[in-house]
């Protein structure tokens, strides 16, 4: 008897503090005082759990930066910054009715994104629907952009983007050993998700505008545990690029196999090869493959809130104790795009944030920064690396390279 | 159709692939013995049968990472996978193996799913390789490619296979398993021990796949969501090959395992698993329409 009565009473305190907790975060949200309230819904736990916390920490040590530098001016007031974070659970459906609950039950004026352009399409609705600005950097889908929102700001370069400039750096290098790209063979292999066949159809529109030939087309199933019947035709139509999307899982096992059943394509270029950490984990069999990227810390972009992109990464290194993935770098970009958006604006009317933000048109380390009409990025290029003795070395574009490419690419024996 | 030509102009193609099926077949074998025998004894289908494959590579891996060989994750996955095995069954199995085949489903399903969930919380959700050092031997002047770890793994199909088959015909314990699946109730008549044969049975199929998850690992690569095509391959290979066939879970495995390359091949990697699909109906209907025929014999 006596545990059930203590159980009870536990019972109630506990959803009387659970109240009480969240009455305080709405009344804070509400209230304003000297802080602005940012939400997000991140993926803690699923399968994004890992750049569900990039993610977080990148908005961060964001928040923690602007704070220490004593926070946001808006029409002669100063205000800290502050994110309620959700779990999303890596589920679409979930991150929808978080973003419902902060907007409406946190009362929430202004959303930072969350990880997956799968997520970032389920909140979009809702931040439209309730006219609250959205600033992401981890959405790349190119549709996000297609459906005509008003309020969606990514800022970082769409998924279409991501293997592009490798079909144009290879027609370079062709060019420089006297090759005409015209008759340079495509094969590629791409998981079957809405990002890498963004990713896809990037590189179906360089290749057509330079002239190559596509010569596989493989659509990898999302469980794929194994390329070895994609790679035994590559290796029998010899073609002069191998391109490939599949997440981190796409990238380990094009590296892995392609050396192991020693199929010796000259330029070989796939995403997430950092967050598959290759060049690290399999350094040998990884070298000479080009990787797309976001962003770099050896790039030389500069701003005045973190210095250049590489003591932004010292910054970060030493908060979190792992180095900067770009998914960190993007978000904190986003955290800058609203600090900056909050100053011009001169008012935390989330209409006029808005069009603040449209007009953005800054300098950070993490790249410029500038929308277009849609609302994406045009203004930063990719990156492109190129593994070179278990390191990543940036080859592309050209402009802010460290390096050339080594072509044809040098497997190791 | 292009790729079907490429076969015929290049058949040295065709070897690459067959060989490539037959060795990535045996691990399949290797996850498919298990499932045979946990629901030819126990009338369970487990449905949990990747997630023990995927902890079995997190094994292999952590020796890695250790700096220890990772084909000393085979044995040491077996043995914990055992260990982890028995606790299952202890905890959760028992309670379900005489109930409806539907509840036993429900139960390892939900099993599978917590695996997977703790896997992402404690080991990460990133992919790991554990790698073995191993080469590749060439043949054919470099046109044919075959890694060293899958043949190893070929070996240890077999292996593993052929103690299986001596366990289960000669041993005190492989001889009450068989009891059992025959008929429990005169097993149990006979004073044999039946929830320990269960446990025995479960917790054996449990090291066969943590075995088979440790090449996994070596092989190409591990994560916590690796499971599921592992438990729908081997579920495949069971109801094609009959329950506690071991020969013919091993000859059905490599069967798909060649088929599943050749299907990747020609259709492309998209119709890979969906080509596999297609087959079993195919097999299934065919052999009902055999097995009626044979009644009619009978009759």
């Amino acid at each position: 008897m006596m545990s059930t009565a203590t159980g009870k009473t536990a019972l109630a305190l506990g959803s009387a503090a659970l109240l009480l907790l969240y009455g305080a975060a709405g009344a804070l949200a509400q209230k304003g005082g000297d802080e602005i309230v940012l939400g997000a819904a991140v993926s803690l736990t699923g399968k994004y759990s890992v750049n569900g916390k990039n993610t977080k920490d990148g908005y961060d040590i964001g928040i923690k930066r602007l704070n220490e530098m004593g926070g946001v001016k808006v029409s002669g007031k100063t205000y800290k910054l502050k994110v309620v974070y959700y779990d999303d659970e890596s589920t679409p459906a979930r991150g929808a009715q978080l973003a419902e609950r902060l907007i409406n039950q946190d009362g929430v004026k202004y959303v930072l994104g969350a990880y997956s352009s799968g997520l970032t399409k389920a909140i979009a609705p809702i931040t439209e629907k309730y006219k609250v600005p959205h600033v992401e950097g981890n959405g790349a889908a190119r549709e996000l952009f297609t459906e005509g929102y008003k309020y969606l700001f990514a800022v970082l370069s769409t998924s279409d983007y991501y293997l592009r400039d490798a079909v144009n750096l290879a027609a370079e290098v062709a060019k420089e050993h006297g090759r005409d790209p015209k008759t340079m063979k495509i094969a590629m292999a791409f998981e079957n998700d809405p990002f890498s066949l963004d990713v896809r159809a990037g590189i179906v529109e360089a290749a057509n505008k330079q002239g190559m030939k596509i010569v596989i087309d493989d659509k990898l199933p999302p469980e794929i545990n194994d390329m070895a019947a994609t790679l035994t035709k590559v290796k029998a139509v010899k073609p002069d690029l191998l391109l490939v999307s599949g997440h981190e899982k796409g990238a380990t096992l094009v590296v892995r196999q392609t050396a192991e059943m020693k199929v010796d394509v000259p330029i070989v270029a796939t995403t997430h090869c950092d967050s598959a950490k290759i060049a690290e984990n399999l350094s040998k069999l990884a070298e000479g493959v080009l990787c797309a990227s976001q962003w770099d810390r050896k790039l030389s972009y500069k701003d005045k809130w973190f210095g250049s992109a590489d003591d932004y990464a010292k910054a970060f290194e030493k908060e979190f104790k792992y180095p900067a993935p770009y998914q960190a770098a993007e978000s904190t970009a986003s955290v800058l795009v609203f600090a900056d958006a909050f100053q011009r604006a001169g008012s935390l009317d989330p209409e006029k944030v808005r069009d603040a933000i449209a007009k953005t048109d800054i300098m950070t380390f993490f790249g410029p920064i500038k929308f277009d009409e849609t609302g994406k990025n045009t203004a930063k290029p990719m990156v492109l690396y190129q593994v070179r003795g278990g390191d990543y070395k940036v080859v592309a574009p050209t402009q802010w390279a460290e390096t050339k490419m080594v072509y044809p690419r040098k497997m190791s024996q | 159709m292009d790729n079907l030509r490429l076969l015929f102009d290049a058949p040295v193609l065709s070897v690459q692939l067959l060989l490539d099926g037959i060795l990535i077949g045996a691990i399949f074998a290797l996850a498919a013995y298990g499932m045979t025998l946990v629901w030819g004894v126990m009338n369970i289908i487990n449905v949990a049968q990747g997630e023990m494959v995927m902890l079995g590579g997190y094994v292999a891996f952590y020796l890695y990472k250790k700096g220890i060989h990772p084909l000393f994750g085979v044995p040491v996955a077996a043995v914990l996978l055992f260990a982890i095995g028995w606790a299952l069954y202890r905890l959760v199995i028992f309670r379900v193996v005489d109930k409806d085949l539907f509840i036993s489903i429900l139960a390892t399903f939900g099993l599978s799913i917590l695996i997977q969930q703790l896997a992402n919380e404690f080991f990460g959700a990133d992919v790991r390789t554990a790698e073995s050092g191993f080469g590749t031997y060439t043949l054919f002047s470099g046109a044919v490619t075959v890694t060293q770890i899958k043949l190893i793994a070929f070996a240890v199909a077999i292996l593993t296979g052929a103690v299986l088959l001596w366990f289960l015909r000669k041993s005190r314990m492989g001889q009450a398993i068989r009891a059992t699946a025959q008929n429990a109730r005169a097993a149990r008549v006979m004073g044999i021990d039946t929830d320990r044969v269960y446990a025995w049975t479960f917790a054996l199929n449990a090291a066969i796949c943590g075995a088979s998850g440790a090449l996994v690992a070596m092989t190409w690569i591990v994560h916590p969501y690796l499971g599921l095509p592992y438990t729908i391959r081997s579920f495949m290979i069971v109801i094609i090959a009959g329950l506690g066939n071991v020969l013919a879970v091993f000859a059905t495995a490599l069967a798909l395992g060649a088929a599943e390359n050749f299907a990747g091949f020609i259709f492309g990697a998209e119709y890979q698993a969906a080509f596999i699909f297609g087959l079993l109906v195919v097999i299934l209907v065919s052999r009902r329409v055999w097995l009626a025929r044979e009644r009619r014999y009978l009759a």
